[in-house]
């Protein structure tokens, strides 16, 4: 008995010993001090290029470390020049860029001509393996540069000509008016000597020209940025620099938002946007971003390319509920989709609410007539397709079939068919394996209506997923492209929406809001059409 | 006692091919790893090619096998789609994971074999009563559940821990996700331990050491547990490979950059080298322990002897 009641002591004290240095460290390691703000973050998928990052997290650091020729306003999402002084264009094929005078990278190094033409040709290379490297596409040789297939034939991109340290031209392979407002893209950002000469280090701690710097930058757990005072641009930070905490799940970050450890997240785990408005208030932020949400079809199926089944794609449309479902399950964190673009660009750069019309509206009636008259689901039955590993799909696309179901009287008109993983997910669609509509999320590279519509539509597009195809939208967005007046382009754009419309070639479902919280520390926080916080603009105390 | 350590070895190198092969081959009829790395929209087919060169994933699959395990052998365990080398994603993960099984395996000593003891030897006691339900509940109630509420009591409600983990993971932040993590084992260790003194309680050899007049206090600790505790390291043994590659959940409440994190994000995009990599040195670690605990064996009971 001695014996058990002495380990038992020893046990106690043991824990209390352990427990008070938990309280003890506790106070350590919390929020960061002074002006500097404290942020959540993912860790980037992909090194951290400008023309190799093509997911939020990694876009996220660039865009506080980067300015480019063009910068989307954080508001209005206009494409406003930034580096650029001008870019002029008598053909909408040739264009003539003058960079700003007084610009350096932080390292002190000066941006000329020749750090874009440089960066925008690594981007371009096959051989540097860059993710975004399609975004160059539209330059006069990128076909020898970065051929389909096979290997390389010239290192440089001939449509790119320095012609002094403030000026370079750029050829494109087709007319694209539009062009010099795809430029605010982190791609195009220029690149230091640095970045070229000694690339590991640069990766290891990237230099760049925007209002902050990477002070350290520990992969995996967290990247101190502070404030640059010597940055010439108008937009310089308001606080004195941000850390960027990567979480392993946002509701870890959530809850430490809550408990004081952390000032910003910018991404509200679903399963607290029901709590969302009663733990911050007014320091919760919802707000349109650039991302519209489909359902895509398998044209490469015969049975959804045979003529009348597009009376079937739009009879299904109109048996969504869409207005249940964004309240309900994404509590008002998405709005019904009735266009095929997003808010985000405004009616002037080519949003149109209600472009979809009746066949966006829920009529279970009219969709079961539809339907029938479309001569039915192929096969009999509806499998909706999507990775069960992120984003709760599971959630929506249950709803979404619950929504057809109930329009068409039939329990088993509409299933869902989860995969595993989103690689898998992605294989299977580049494999052309699909059997029926299969969820398909737009995020906007630059705020234009061209973007919502060609990659995703044109023939053989990049995006393209379902491989439609249609000789009349095709024709629009070539025309459109060659319009030297803007608003003339928007319009023509809009007559190709029309061509979707009409085939129902994707489902519009919802537009897609962001959503952050900040802490008490924390004011004029406000998310970018990215979806991004717009860092350099939080006032910190 | 050499000669059962040789053999021992050389039967994990069976066991240590067949495990990494059928790893491998997991991991491998997910897909296609490069599908998933360029986001929503598909990699443009030269570039895919070319990553695909790079990883060596063009190769057939024995090949690529191969490959990897000679390159194993040198040290090399190939590269995340990051960029960052897997060795060097393992020296950051490991450490603080290896923690925290520490704290969660000091917690299944220190506590579970204390209360084993205590109602073992009070057996249908009240004492007894209490910590079998105890444990029950413990044992019923799933781990993401004690995490959340522990992390909301403690951090957000009262303010004693942070809620999440700092980088540094040191082994004070580690006590409550160690506690959540040892939480279910902790209850098993109780249980086996009070079944096993009970059990043992009666036998001769006590009886023998009672009847020479030995202290109460040595008869306890130098006769009775130290038979007992032969199930319960074998149990303790097994659960340190079981903790340290089953962390997933409690990694990713308490926001712990460990091999759980690393396991997981390397699943979620379907990285063949990390997977690979992380499960085949937990594998390792999982055949190590098993032969300690064997060797263990002959401290606890010298009658066990090994030739």
């Amino acid at each position: 008995m001695r014996g058990a009641t002495h380990a038992k002591w020893a046990a106690c004290t043991a824990v209390m010993v352990l427990m008070a240095a938990a309280c003890g460290g506790a106070s350590g390691n919390g929020g960061t001090g002074g002006g500097v703000l404290s942020s959540s973050w993912g860790d980037p998928q992909n090194p951290l290029e400008p023309a190799n990052t093509n997911e939020v997290q990694g876009g996220k650091v660039l865009d506080m470390i980067f300015r480019g020729l063009k910068r989307y306003d954080p508001k209005t999402a206009q494409a406003r020049n930034m580096l650029a002084e001008k870019i002029a264009t008598s053909d909408s094929q040739n264009f003539t860029v003058t960079i700003k005078d007084g610009w350096t990278f932080s390292n002190g190094e000066k941006i000329t001509a020749k750090s874009f033409v440089d960066a925008w040709n690594y981007g371009a290379s096959l051989k540097n393996n860059q993710k975004n490297a399609y975004f160059f596409g539209y330059i006069q040789g990128y076909d020898q540069v970065h051929p389909a297939t096979g290997t390389q034939s010239a290192d440089t991109l001939s449509g790119l000509q320095v012609v002094n340290d403030r000026t370079f031209t750029v050829k494109l392979n087709q007319k694209f008016s539009s062009f010099p407002d795809t430029l605010g893209y982190v791609a195009f950002a220029p690149l230091p000597r640095s970045f070229f000469s000694d690339h590991a280090a640069w990766l290891a701690k990237p230099v760049g020209n925007g209002p902050y710097m990477i002070d350290s930058y520990t992969r995996g757990f967290q990247m101190a940025l502070t404030k640059w005072d010597g940055y010439p641009g108008a937009d310089k930070a308001q606080n004195d620099g941000v850390t960027l905490k990567v979480y392993t799940d946002s509701d870890t970050a959530y809850t430490d938002l809550l408990a004081g450890n952390l000032d910003l997240v910018d991404d509200i785990p679903a399963s607290q946007l029901r709590n969302v408005k009663k733990d911050l208030g007014n320091r919760y932020i919802n707000t349109p971003a650039g991302i519209i949400q489909t359902l895509a079809f398998p044209y490469y199926d015969k049975a959804w390319d045979r003529p009348g089944a597009e009376k079937v794609r739009t009879g299904l449309s109109m048996a969504i509920n869409r207005k249940q479902i964004t309240d309900t399950i994404f509590q008002k964190t998405r709005t019904p989709a009735s266009d095929w673009t997003s808010p985000v660009l405004g009616t002037e750069g080519g949003f149109k609410e209600g472009l979809c019309g009746s066949a966006c509206d829920y009529d279970p009636a009219g969709a079961k007539r539809l339907i029938q008259e479309g001569g039915g689901l192929p096969g009999g039955q509806l499998k909706i397709t999507y990775n069960a590993d992120t984003g709760s799909h599971r959630m929506w696309v249950d709803a979404v079939c619950n929504s057809i179901n109930n329009a068409l009287g039939n329990d088993k008109a509409c299933v869902g068919n989860p995969i595993g993983t989103f690689a898998d997910f992605r294989n299977q669609i580049s494999q052309h394996k699909m059997s029926g509509p299969f969820r398909a999320g737009w995020q906007m590279d630059y705020p234009l209506i061209q973007n919502f519509l060609q990659p995703l539509y044109y023939t053989n597009a990049s995006s393209n997923d379902g491989k439609w195809s249609n000789a009349q939208f095709d024709k629009l967005v070539d025309q459109a492209n060659a319009e030297t007046d803007t608003a003339k382009a928007v319009s023509t754009f809009q007559q190709a929406e029309e061509v979707v419309r009409d085939n129902m070639a994707a489902i519009p479902l919802w537009y897609q809001n962001g959503s952050a919280g900040y802490s008490e520390r924390l004011s004029n926080v406000a998310l970018n059409p990215f979806s991004v916080p717009v860092y350099d603009e939080i006032k910190v105390g | 006692m050499g000669r059962y350590v040789v053999r021992r070895l050389l039967q994990m190198v069976p066991v240590f091919v067949g495990a990494t092969l059928l790893i491998f081959l997991m991991v491998n009829v997910m897909g296609d790893p490069i599908a998933g790395l360029c986001g929503e929209r598909a990699c443009d087919p030269a570039t895919a090619a070319q990553l695909k060169r790079e990883f060596g994933l063009d190769k057939p699959l024995w090949q690529q096998y191969l490959t990897y395990m000679g390159n194993i052998f040198t040290g090399d365990f190939g590269t995340a789609f990051n960029g960052q080398p897997v060795t060097e994603l393992m020296a950051t993960a490991f450490p603080v994971t290896i923690r925290l099984t520490i704290v969660a395996i000091l917690f299944e000593i220190v506590i579970g074999i204390t209360l084993g003891v205590v109602t073992g030897l009070h057996r249908g006691r009240p004492v007894d009563t209490g910590v079998l339900l105890a444990t029950l509940v413990v044992i019923s109630v799933p781990t993401f559940v004690t995490g959340l509420l522990l992390q909301l009591l403690l951090g957000v409600q009262w303010h004693w821990i942070q809620p999440s983990v700092s980088q540094q993971a040191a082994f004070g932040e580690l006590i409550v996700p160690g506690l959540v993590l040892a939480a279910v084992s902790l209850a098993y260790v109780t249980r086996l331990t009070r079944t096993s003194i009970a059990e043992n309680k009666r036998s001769d050899y006590v009886r023998t050491a009672v009847a020479k007049g030995l202290p109460r206090r040595r008869v306890v600790t130098r006769h009775l547990l130290r038979n007992s505790l032969i199930p319960v390291v074998t149990f303790i043994g097994a659960d340190i490979g079981a903790l340290m590659g089953g962390a997933i959940v409690t990694e990713r409440i308490f926001n712990i950059h460990g091999v759980g994190y690393q396991l997981y994000q390397g699943i979620l995009r379907q990285n063949t080298q990390t997977v690979v990599g992380f499960v085949t040195v937990l594998v390792l670690v999982f055949l190590l322990v098993n032969l300690l605990v064997d060797l263990l064996y002959a401290v606890l009971d010298p009658r066990i002897r090994y030739a």
